[in-house]
């Protein structure tokens, strides 16, 4: 088959608009006739349900965590972007759109980059008047402050927990649709197939977590609104219960893996202390804006450091090496991500590194402190700075913090066209789960504005659509497809509780992290991609044979959970690195040691690759098909990023 | 420069690697822990004891507990369910009832954020489940909270659709309205406050929501009809009631003031003795 974006025609500015005007209604009494079915209550998919119910769908909604207030979207820290130029210093939609589309190196659809930017201003304006206490300043506006990859100050925050509050607001909309009748919430209740009927997604197979019934459920279309696959390499910043499973599984049944490959490393996370370690914290990237990172300028100093033989806060300032403001003096320590983290890497490759491990560099506080007082840090940070101080015993005010780049977002995930579908009919993909608007990296304040773009103001319109086209008639759920469909779930739980072996599903899933963030981290070659290939298929094959799995299905059963998910882990894994292999680039977060410019930055190859790369399964066992959508850029043009 | 394959392009060498972070994290802390188990909401639970051996420091409480479940597993036992999700202090899923205080020793943290350089080798720690009858059990340490949900639902929001919506800064709010709001708001609905309340009442959690909506200007056309509502179901839920000994804002991770419960006091007898009419004028009045 081949790929339609369906990426509407016309001017840049005038797409979207248009497109909502082509799009089909469905009129107010009909909609009601209709069932949506929603998985994951993040951001998008808090979002997307609420705006559905109050359009007049039925929506069920889904989420595994106990209430749907958890997901992970309560941990973004620093910020959402707007275009809203409050601060007269040159912002504009076409700018915010600019910005996006560079960060990513240039390998995201500029349709969908622009509309992104279009409506990012609405989300503003919904969540104030939902009751988002977004920080403001004397004369009682919003206040702004910097991201990374920008040169304007457009990053609306709620202190150092924007995601929180955004997310507070989605669910109190969702809460006032489930009190109205309207939202049917599932908690504790995870997706485990996707149902589909004459090639149309019309329904769901899941588990109650809490007495693990399996159980089908039907709509006339399912949004997938669950989220990245960054624990695919075990330790990252994501929440310990985030997987990949719903999306997976739909990839399974027809729907194409958009650019596997692409991850985000945040630059500015709390280094690893030991085996033990289950996740690691992200220290917001707002804290770029006044803080300061450097390493020693020789790794002598830095083995003395690490001994104890020198004190940190005795380091002469000659001795210190800023070496983001030396490379980049026109954005500094406000790099993107996918840069200040390689820079980190080579720092500590070349035995510059700091703290116990040497895998770490210092993010210094020092200078604002004495700029701004100590006062006015507390109050900008305060929260980042407890929450460094009671994971390290250090305390931040008085030495930097040391940081290390870790996993922490997925730019990839299931392919979309420009209405959110997927390639399997009236089944849609909001948020991370999508591979859509971020290219081949993500910008800072940027996952929020995407999340809620999609659910409030992308599906409620691109939905109606479909759903006109197909009728309102009901889902027929004695089709034998939903039986068939549980029948398998039932059989792969069964197969995972017959595993009475003698390594446990962590120590798997830790195994598959360390060859994914080897071969398939910050750099990535050919060698170490080949190898890591051949390391996941053993390990896949021993899981099913020597992994344990305690317990049984009818009851409240981490074990089996986590069995499941870290199963389809080892197959997206394996995907991740042919992706890898096949993108014979450099590109944002994807840096092959084999194209790279004289100064180590990432070098694209936009003759060759300036595509997406949609992945579709076939069989157990047997090669993905690649299929490419080729990226069309008529607005801007292509240039080596430059951030100095 | 350019990047380099540095000679540790190998799982063995990544191996070494990870034994220098085992020495550092220097794991030799042994504990005790009497753990609450308990099959599900209809069988009787009881303390179980168990050997948490080889602690790093450096872990934190959630860590310990994966290497014991590690343990049991490997012995083919099931394992300590608790729940928890982002571990790092946010989502507000964790719930450990450590020696006698919701989310253990410490103020101002959630379980997720413990760690164990506040235990000492050979100490004995007492691990249960948040004790409250709207709280049932539902396996050994985790319970079901959706009682909070429900009060969400009953009022926690202000009433208004996606889209039609007045540009952002057509509403000003003072700056200091502005913070005092986002104080409330930064609630995490873990069900500290429940716990730690000899009552189990859920004043402080359910006074938050009120207030964050009661200081601002989006929340005055809804402000009587919703502390109301939310009263009334935190009533229909089994909560008791607050008798001021402060012990939830004593152990609430995010350090929610009993003033919200003040602040809720005073518009629900504002509705109660003045508001009357014109709610049941909008309908919206209680029977």
């Amino acid at each position: 088959m081949s790929l339609d974006a369906k990426i509407p025609a016309g001017p840049l500015a005038e797409k979207w608009s248009k497109h909502k005007f082509n799009l089909k209604l469905v009129n107010p009494a009909n909609k009601r006739k209709y069932d949506v079915i929603v998985v994951g209550t993040g951001l998008a998919g808090a979002s997307a349900a609420a705006s559905l119910a109050e359009l007049g769908y039925n929506v069920k909604a889904f989420c595994f965590q106990d209430s749907p207030r958890r997901a992970h979207s309560i941990a973004a820290q620093g910020g959402i972007n707007a275009a809203k130029n409050y601060r007269n210093d040159g912002d504009s939609v076409y700018r915010l759109f600019y910005d996006t589309i560079k960060g990513g190196d240039y390998r995201a659809r500029e349709g969908n980059v622009y509309r992104l930017a279009e409506v990012s201003v609405n989300i503003i304006d919904q969540c104030v008047a939902q009751g988002v206490p977004f920080a403001r300043e004397y004369g009682g506006l919003l206040d702004n402050r910097s991201f990374g990859g920008a040169q304007v100050s457009r990053t609306f925050y709620a202190r150092g927990q924007t995601g929180q509050q955004l997310l507070l607001g989605a669910y109190s909309a969702l809460n006032r649709q489930i009190n109205a009748g309207k939202v049917k919430m599932y908690t504790r209740t995870e997706m485990l197939d996707v149902v589909i009927v004459d090639g149309k997604a019309q329904g769901i197979v899941t588990r109650n977590l809490k007495d693990g019934k399996i159980e089908t459920h039907s709509g006339h279309a399912v949004l997938l609104c669950t989220g990245g696959y960054g624990n695919v390499f075990y330790l990252s910043t994501n929440a310990m219960g985030c997987n990949v499973t719903a999306a997976w599984r739909a990839h399974k049944r027809g729907a194409f893996f958009g650019n596997p490959c692409y991850t985000q490393i945040h630059p500015t996370c709390i280094p690893v202390t030991g085996d033990h370690q289950s996740k690691l914290t992200l220290m917001s990237e707002s804290l770029r804006n006044d803080g300061r990172v450097w390493a020693p300028k020789t790794a002598e100093l830095s083995q003395k450091l690490r001994k104890g033989e020198l004190k940190v806060t005795d380091l002469k300032e000659e001795d210190r090496d800023y070496f983001l403001e030396r490379k980049y003096p026109s954005f500094g320590n406000l790099v993107p991500r996918d840069v200040a983290s390689r820079n980190a890497k080579e720092i500590v490759d070349e035995g510059r590194g700091v703290g116990g491990s040497g895998v770490a560099v210092y993010l210094d506080f020092a200078e604002s402190i004495s700029r701004l007082g100590e006062d006015a840090v507390r109050a900008k940070y305060g929260n980042l700075f407890d929450m460094y101080y009671q994971i390290t015993d250090e305390n931040p005010y008085e030495v930097p913090m040391r940081i290390y780049p870790a996993v922490h977002y997925t730019m990839g995930g299931l392919w979309v066209d420009y209405n959110l579908m997927t390639t399997v009919q009236g089944l849609y993909a909001l948020g991370e789960a999508n591979f859509s608007d971020h290219g081949a990296n993500r910008l800072g304040a940027s996952a929020l504005m995407q999340g809620l773009a999609d659910g409030y103001f992308v599906i409620p319109y691109t939905i109606g659509d479909y759903l006109a086209t197909i009728g309102p008639k009901p889902v027929d759920t004695k089709h034998p497809a939903f039986e068939q469909t549980k029948k398998e779930v039932e059989e792969r739980i069964n197969k995972l509780l017959s595993l009475k072996g003698n390594k446990t599903v962590d120590e798997y899933h830790r195994e598959l992290g360390l060859i994914m963030w080897e071969y398939c981290g910050m750099a990535r070659s050919e060698e170490g991609l080949k190898k890591a290939k051949g390391l996941i298929h053993n390990l896949r094959a021993d899981f099913w044979k020597n992994a344990i799995v305690i317990g049984e299905n009818e009851e409240f059963n981490s074990s089996l959970e986590k069995a499941g998910r870290v199963a389809d882990f080892l197959e997206l894994g394996e995907l991740m690195i042919d992706d890898a292999l096949m993108r014979h680039e450099s590109c944002g977060g994807h840096f092959r040691l084999e194209s790279q410019t004289e100064e180590g930055e990432a070098k694209r190859d936009d003759e060759n690759f300036a595509f997406v790369a949609a992945w579709e399964y076939k069989a157990d066992n047997q090669p993905e098909v690649l299929h490419k959508e080729e990226l069309v850029f008529e607005n801007v043009h292509l240039t080596q990023r430059s951030y100095k | 420069m350019r990047f380099e394959v540095l000679n540790r392009n190998t799982t063995q060498d990544f191996r070494l690697r990870t034994t220098d972070f085992i020495k550092m994290s220097n794991g030799n802390m042994n504990l005790t822990l009497k753990v609450w188990r308990q099959k599900n909401a209809q069988t009787a639970g009881k303390f179980v004891n168990y050997k948490a051996e080889g602690i790093s420091p450096d872990m934190s409480f959630l860590e310990m507990l994966d290497v014991v479940n590690e343990g049991l597993i490997h012995k083919g036992e099931d394992p300590i369910h608790f729940d928890h999700d982002c571990r790092e202090g946010i989502c507000g899923m964790c719930s450990l009832y450590i020696n006698g205080h919701p989310h253990g020793p410490k103020r101002a943290i959630t379980t997720c954020q413990l760690h164990m350089r506040t235990f000492h080798d050979g100490e004995t720690v007492t691990i249960e489940p948040w004790r409250a009858g709207p709280f049932p059990v539902i396996k050994d340490l985790a319970v079901d909270r959706s009682a909070f949900d429900r009060i969400q639902q009953a009022g926690g929001y202000v009433s208004v659709n996606t889209g039609g919506v007045p540009d952002a800064n057509e509403i000003a709010i003072p700056k200091v309205i502005a913070d005092e709001a986002f104080n409330s708001a930064t609630c995490i609905g873990c069900g500290a406050c429940v716990a730690a309340c000899k009552n189990a009442s859920a004043m402080l959690f359910v006074s938050a929501k009120i207030k964050q909506f009661s200081l601002l200007p989006q929340g005055q056309p809804e402000r009587y009809r919703r502390v109301q509502s939310m009263v009334a179901q935190m009533d229909a839920e089994g909560f008791g009631s607050c008798t001021n000994t402060g012990a939830c804002e004593a152990e609430c991770p995010k350090e929610i003031k009993l003033t919200n419960i003040a602040g809720m006091n005073l518009d629900y007898f504002s509705a109660k003795l003045f508001r009357q009419e014109e709610l049941h004028e909008q309908g919206h009045g209680e029977g």
